[in-house]
């Protein structure tokens, strides 16, 4: 590692064993803890004070504080010249060793307790495909943040990138315009939040034996709730509903999102950096990125809106960090994509399916619908089920054939110089430019109904983001034409005609 | 478009023909599970549901009927080939799958044998990809056919460059 170029700040590692940084001793069980808050809250304050809970509660509390110290002290990293290497563990040892050209990405994270002491927790990523949570990555949790951006240079650095800049803070491709809040409320996120809070409150009630009727407000709500007619609850709950999402859906756009910045960096790298509370800094090696997927969502597709995401190898799969721009203007996002791949596929006039596929389409939308109506219907006449159950069944018949046409229309693909282009989909729209050169195979899957209808599934199997990429419904033809040309040379030589 | 379409072919190898009573075999245990597990119920119970009789006399008929269709069927559909650059794969029956791997995309070539694969001689080659979307296997090849197309990948792999993602 000789080669390595050594800048001021950018000390060339030394191999011997370092520790995390000792505040983690403290950080750890306060993350833990501002978690375990509203449990604690409710064990110590609702409901009776008995001795078992205090004993609970302090048990845990010191189980928690204990667990971090030992945490802190069974840990150790080091870099060498090839590996890095972790090991850890307090009841179960673990050692874990990736080496370094392995290194794919480099993925920072700081929680509320890690930005209270500055400190980043890093997650060094592999190509590798993780089967099992964790498999192929490394994370320490957690080094000072200076520690942390020196940890990325190094790791990320190249010995054939031959100079490095005293602190490289690259080029903006894009940053946060706070007219893209207008688009958080339509991402739904605030209503799954609100269900998340209200089950988990359902849940703590149900803990501590909270009754209902013994609290003053809420028995109110259900009286009001028993007595009102249908046609005052029905709007005053979808009123309260819509706005309380409205507003949860704009604070976790805030949380997430806050100072978005996406660079690109002198070392071939691109950078997402992102958050509130907590922040979330995101390193991909431009070599890696195998392309990049549009997502959206039927709601933020009829606002024009639409949100960006890395297809690349490295990266925790779920875990939103391959996230490279929140919801923002669909034409926001066609030029981010234009910028990170230096091409722009995204917007390249896609190929529509055959009919066929329309027919598929409709056939998957009236099939279950009518028969759900048809056996709802039976059930009401002949078990007393009650009435409204299949007209609302019937109701949503042609509500699935609008839907099953903008699936058809959706579908369609295209051939660039060096992507493979495919969209499909209609609740969420998925459009997904996928580099030519990283398709390492194909699979193709006919259904019987499929073959009668002379298509089928191309997946482009790759060893990034999902791991296949599908072309829904393509015409036998055009679809075994496609992938040749796609990926010249492999299939070729197994085509007759 | 042009006016005769590209086609792909079947890959040229068929599986071993045991493969078929494998298939058999398999199918033929699963059902006369089922199958017994609902005679116990219908012979022991005090009571037994009228419904279970129904569903006794349908998974026999099926179960004779998927155990007799379905290995022919799988026989007629699985192929197999290697070429220097590829390999190349058909399975299923009612839901067909084709696969196709670049030998220098290749990360490892194994083969499995279940108890029941041991007793007929048979083997299923796993090709390994970078990829999370599973390996490209080979069912029901003759043992020595598997150690063969192992060795013969596994040397081609070993001549093509390239960091298989």
């Amino acid at each position: 590692m000789s080669a390595l170029p050594v800048a001021p700040e950018l000390v060339e590692p030394v191999s011997e064993w370092g520790r995390l940084d000792p505040r983690m001793i403290i950080v750890r069980p306060l993350n833990e803890l501002l978690g375990l808050l509203p449990a604690l809250f409710a064990l110590v304050f609702l409901g009776n004070v008995e001795t078992w809970r205090v004993v609970a509660s302090v048990g845990a509390v010191v189980f928690v504080v204990s667990y971090g110290l030992f945490s802190w002290l069974t840990t150790k990293y080091r870099i060498t010249d090839n590996r890095v290497e972790l090991h850890k563990g307090v009841v179960f040892r673990q050692k874990r060793s990736i080496p370094r050209d392995r290194i794919r990405t480099v993925d920072l994270t700081a929680k509320l307790g890690h930005r209270l002491f500055g400190l980043s927790a890093v997650r060094v990523g592999t190509g590798q495909q993780e089967r099992g949570a964790g498999e192929g990555a490394l994370v320490l949790d957690a080094v000072t943040s200076a520690e942390a951006d020196r940890l990325r240079q190094v790791l990320l650095h190249r010995a054939q990138t031959s100079v490095v800049q005293e602190r490289d803070d690259g080029t903006t491709i894009a940053a946060l315009d706070n007219r893209w809040y207008r688009y958080a409320p339509l991402t739904l996120s605030g209503l799954l939040s609100i269900g998340v809070v209200v089950g988990f409150g359902m849940n703590l009630a149900h803990e501590v034996n909270l009754r209902f009727s013994e609290v003053g407000i809420l028995r109110a709500v259900f009286g009001w709730l028993s007595t009102a007619p249908l046609t005052t609850i029905i709007p005053v709950v979808a009123g309260l509903i819509i706005v309380l999402s409205v507003i949860a859906s704009l604070v976790g756009y805030l949380l997430q999102n806050h100072g978005y910045r996406l660079s690109r960096h002198a070392n071939g790298t691109v950078h997402v950096s992102r958050g509130l509370l907590t922040t979330r800094s995101v390193s991909i090696e431009e070599k890696r990125l195998r392309g990049v997927s549009l997502y959206e969502p039927i709601l933020l597709r009829s606002g024009g809106g639409a949100r960006l995401s890395a297809v690349t190898t490295g990266l925790t799969k779920g875990s939103n960090s391959s996230l490279l721009l929140p919801p923002a203007p669909r034409s926001e996002a066609d030029r981010v994509a234009a910028e990170v791949l230096g091409d722009s596929p995204i917007t390249a006039s896609l190929t529509a399916h055959p009919v066929r596929a329309r027919s598929r389409r409709l056939t998957r939308a009236i099939v279950p619908t009518v028969a759900l109506t048809g056996i709802l219907l039976i059930l009401t006449l002949t078990a007393g089920w009650p009435e409204w159950l299949w007209v609302l069944a019937a109701v949503l018949v042609p509500a699935f054939v609008l839907v099953g046409l903008d699936r058809y229309r959706n579908l369609g693909h295209a051939l660039t110089d060096r992507y493979l282009v495919a969209r499909s989909g209609s609740l969420t729209r998925r459009t997904v430019a996928l580099q030519r050169s990283g398709i390492i195979g194909w699979k193709l899957r006919r259904t019987l109904f499929q073959r009668r209808a002379g298509v089928f599934t191309l997946t482009a199997i790759t060893a990034a983001g999902s791991g296949g990429y599908r072309v829904l419904d393509v015409g036998e033809g055009a679809g075994v034409e496609l992938a040749d040309l796609a990926v010249p040379g492999l299939l070729g030589q197994f085509l007759e005609r | 478009m042009s006016e005769t379409e590209w086609r792909l072919r079947a890959p040229a190898n068929l599986v071993s023909k045991r493969a078929v009573l494998q298939w058999t075999l398999q199918a033929a245990i699963f059902w006369v599970i089922v199958v017994v597990g609902q005679l116990i119920a219908v012979v022991l119970a005090d009571d037994p549901p009228g419904w279970l009789r129904v569903t006794l006399v349908v998974s026999i008929v099926v179960g004779v009927v998927h155990a007799l269709v379905m290995p022919q069927w799988r026989y007629r559909v699985h192929r197999w080939e290697t070429t220097g650059d590829a390999v190349f794969t058909r399975s299923g029956w009612i839901t067909q799958e084709w696969r196709l791997a670049p030998i220098s995309r290749i990360q490892t070539v194994d083969t499995e044998r279940g108890p029941l694969q041991q007793l007929l001689k048979l083997s299923t080659v796993t090709v390994t990809t970078a990829s999370a979307q599973g390996p490209v296997k080979i069912e029901g090849l003759d043992a020595d056919v598997a150690a063969r197309v192992v060795d013969t990948l596994a040397a081609t792999t070993q001549a093509t460059p390239g960091d298989a993602t």
